[in-house]
């Protein structure tokens, strides 16, 4: 088989044979190797049964994005073979549970068989698996045997002696090239989300279980020591927001995370943190809707609804980074903005970008920093809404030495309830310009991400975990690609400079309506054609190519 | 005595049960502060309604909250700063209605907020519909030919969702009240205080209130069925006394001490460590 250095491996079983943790596990094994690694999840609302698998793409140089074809199959159970055969390339292989699996094409490995004669767990089966598919690419006993390590915790000897044996049972068809590149963190989404957060000064997580956003709970619920947080799981959505907006109120960084129809709820929330100026980071992540929509599949259809959520005139941060690293970063920036603009910000991301596995660059972290906001001096009579000239009345918290009143109401400067016109006006026109700088803040190079071939003629436009598929494509076809990473305040700006000399236009979304093509509309950006994909599932390299090819 | 009062002009009816529970307030703050809690660790979370205005006629610390949201507000308010004293102004439409669920789980949790539920058995600032404790038959704006629902006993509901400090108090007796806010804000863990109220333009029930409240004592505060039994003496339609006091007290660690239990002041996170299994 050709050594090519970019390989799709597509690894599938049902939900609770543990394909998910073997995919992870292989991932790794890449990594070790030196290559780049990007995982996809596929996988069903259910616990038992069904049909999930990882597609786990490795390469030299950066990919976040799934290919069509994959170069291996590694089948857990018959399911897996029938649906994912026809994806293999013409020369690929499956490498499957010779015991669950009766064919005579590919690699079968005796997993059941040998995990039980050396008495283990049924589960251990996938251990095999994992060790013979390693020997099948070749990849040393050694960097296998440090990976299983550090990735079982329970019965390592014992999964140590299944590995071993399936190891040696099984024939090498390939050999793995070991990569110069050193090994990066793998993250997702997720996880690189509460990484940020936990380095801008993160003190409190609350949260009701809600997919794709749940693994930010989970994760910052296992490492509450390591970053000296509070996670909070509370009745409903609307008890998290308002639970935020009081914390951030008495001083501490809340965040909130959920998915749209969780967000929905929160909305009320978002409108109180404006009106009573309370600093509060919201993750929304998206997955297919309206209603309950399919809750494991991803979509990009909360665009519109986000620039709005909450009743009333106001202005929300919102950001929607493309990969983890980005993640990592805006929402780091975005905590630390909407403490200073005591303002809510939301960071926009969808399950694709949730649940991915990404490299991680370790760097972004240095970026991030707690920074202060602006304080009352402890001078005087503290006034809470005192009217500003930026609009940015300093903060004060109840336990200072200061009468701090926060309201959900119209108010006068100092936080009493008016209904009077002029001082509606006076607050409101501080409001407005809080909200001019604002969007000078964000209206900066990195906001709109231009990539791929700067000088072309011909662009597309992508966002969110789309940026992923449309670099890979842009580059091979030689088009610009604009990832406007900011959507509100709307950076124009950096838009309109990123669209220098071009002349031919296509958005791309996974959406049934373009709503990011909606947005630009209001900004006089029009598009000469639109790719809309809205199964749920993320473009593939190939799908997305035949679509540009002749643009 | 400390100045508590704003400048804002009081906007409650004359007569309204409401300048009973602000006075009983008063007298609780000031006796607070007198005894050494500083003025500025006492922190008022109110939601919407008559009975919320008060954060605009106290010049405390406070929270105007969303509508049903005091409590959860409340919780997020001591969950960041244990030191803070919270106390929660709510009334029966709020906590019973819009924010019921964040009643039963304030109180189930056991967070160390105080509730002092006003209630005037409707909403008044909408100018007097029914809600969850108006009587059956009550005649409002949008039950004109009277209410067709049974009421609920919130004392009961608060009893079922393990409150651990349940008393029941009335804006006409300012002193007797004041005493119980002072029990519920020396209670560690969740209080909840329903006050009795008439609503002088919608629902005048005064004389009846009169009538029908006594002081009662429970001998065994922590005996749940004793509790009961006063709790269920009135059914929240004609039947039975009302009786006023605490009713039920049993203290357990409050919910905001056990969840940051794991917190060390100043300590250096450690990101680098966790990623160490990412790799």
């Amino acid at each position: 088989m050709e050594n090519k250095k970019d390989y799709s491996i597509i690894i599938g079983g049902a939900a609770g044979q543990g394909s998910r943790k073997a995919g992870l596990i292989i991932a790794k094994l890449f990594n070790n190797l030196g290559y780049n690694v990007f995982i996809y999840e596929d996988y069903q609302s259910l616990i038992k049964g069904g049909h999930n698998f990882s597609v786990i793409r490795v390469s030299q140089g950066q990919r976040f994005s799934i290919k069509e074809k994959a170069d291996f199959l590694l089948a857990l159970n018959e399911d897996a073979i029938n649906k994912h055969e026809k994806s293999l390339v013409k020369h690929g292989c499956i490498i499957f549970n010779k015991d669950k699996i009766k064919r005579e094409k590919g690699v079968g490995i005796a997993s059941d068989t040998i995990t039980k004669e050396l008495g283990g767990l049924p589960i251990m089966s996938n251990t095999a698996l994992i060790a013979g598919f390693s020997k099948a690419m070749g990849i040393e006993w050694k960097v296998l045997e440090s990976a299983l390590k550090k990735e079982l915790v329970h019965g390592i000897e014992k999964n140590l002696e299944i590995a071993k044996k399936a190891y040696e049972d099984t024939v090498t068809v390939l050999k793995i090239e070991r990569l110069k590149s050193k090994p990066d963190p793998l993250l997702t989404g997720n996880e690189a989300i509460a990484l940020g957060a936990v380095k801008a000064g993160l003190d409190i997580y609350y949260a009701y279980p809600m997919t794709p956003a749940t693994s930010i709970l989970h994760y910052l619920s296992e490492h509450e020591k390591d970053f000296n947080i509070i996670t909070s799981q509370l009745e409903n959505e609307i008890a998290v927001i308002n639970a935020a907006v009081g914390s951030a109120f008495a001083g501490k960084r809340s965040m909130v995370g959920t998915s749209g129809g969780g967000f929905a709820l929160m909305t009320e929330g978002i409108s109180l943190a404006a009106m009573a100026e309370t600093p509060v980071l919201i993750i929304s992540s998206q997955r297919s809707g309206p209603a309950t929509g399919v809750p494991t599949y991803s979509g990009q259809s909360d665009l519109l609804f986000t620039l709005n959520s909450g009743h009333g005139d106001f202005v929300r941060f919102i950001a929607a980074p493309g990969d983890a690293n980005e993640s990592c970063y805006w929402s780091g920036k975005l905590l630390n903005l909407a403490w200073k603009y005591q303002t809510p910000a939301i960071l926009l991301v969808d399950k694709e970008l949730s649940e991915s596995t990404f490299e991680f660059d370790e760097n972004i972290l240095k970026q991030i920093k707690k920074e202060k906001p602006v304080l009352w001096n402890g001078k005087g009579e503290y006034v809470r809404y005192t009217d500003a000239k930026n609009g940015i009345s300093p903060m004060a918290f109840p336990g200072e030495k200061a009468v701090v009143k926060g309201t959900s109401y119209e108010h006068d400067e100092k936080g009493l309830s008016v209904e009077d016109e002029k001082t509606i006006v006076l607050m409101q026109d501080k409001r407005l310009r809080k909200f001019a700088e604002m969007e000078k803040e964000v209206d900066v190079p990195g906001a709109v991400n231009v990539f791929g071939n700067k000088k072309a003629k011909k662009a597309i436009v992508a966002w969110g975990s789309t940026k992923g598929v449309a670099l890979e494509v842009a580059e091979r076809l030689g088009l610009k690609l604009i990832q406007p990473l900011v959507l509100q305040p709307f950076p124009v700006k950096q838009f309109k400079a990123a669209m220098k000399g071009v002349d031919k236009l296509v958005s791309i979304e996974c959406g049934a309506m373009g709503q990011m093509e909606k947005l630009l509309k209001c900004h006089q950006i029009k598009f000469d054609k639109s790719i809309l994909k809205y199964d749920m599932r993320p473009f593939t390299v190939e799908e997305l190519e035949k679509k540009l090819k002749n643009i | 005595m400390e100045k508590l009062e704003t400048n804002i002009i009081n906007t409650w009816c004359p007569g309204c049960g409401n300048f009973g529970i602000l006075q009983a307030v008063k007298l609780v703050v000031n006796e607070l502060i007198s005894k050494g809690t500083p003025r500025e660790n006492i922190v008022i979370v109110t939601d919407i309604g008559c009975n919320s205005k008060i954060a605009d006629y106290l010049n405390l610390s406070s929270f105007y909250s969303l509508h049903g949201r005091s409590v959860i507000t409340a919780m997020g308010i001591k969950m960041a700063n244990p030191e803070l004293q919270v106390i929660v102004f709510t009334g029966d439409g709020a906590a019973l209605e819009e924010g019921v669920s964040h009643l039963i789980h304030a109180a189930k949790r056991n967070s160390d907020i105080n509730v002092i539920m006003h209630n005037n058995r409707l909403f008044a600032l909408t100018t007097g519909q029914f809600t969850a404790v108006s009587p059956k038959g009550f005649k409002g704006k949008s039950t004109p030919e009277g209410s067709v629902e049974e009421p609920i006993n919130p004392l009961e509901l608060m009893m079922a969702s393990n409150s651990s400090f349940i008393a029941r108090g009335y804006s006409s007796k300012i002193e007797h009240l004041k005493n119980l806010i002072i029990e519920a804000v020396n209670h560690k863990g969740f209080s909840f205080i329903e006050v009795m109220q008439p609503c002088v333009t919608f629902f005048n029930n005064i004389q009846f209130l009169n009538e029908k409240v006594y002081e009662a004592v429970n001998p065994e505060l922590e005996s749940r069925e004793k509790a009961l039994a006063l709790i269920k003496e009135w059914n929240y339609n004609g039947d039975g006394k009302i009786p006023l006091g605490i009713l039920f007290k049993k203290s357990r660690p409050s919910y905001e001490e056990e969840i940051s239990k794991h917190l060390v002041k100043d300590k250096k996170i450690e990101i680098e460590k966790c990623l160490q299994a990412h790799l």
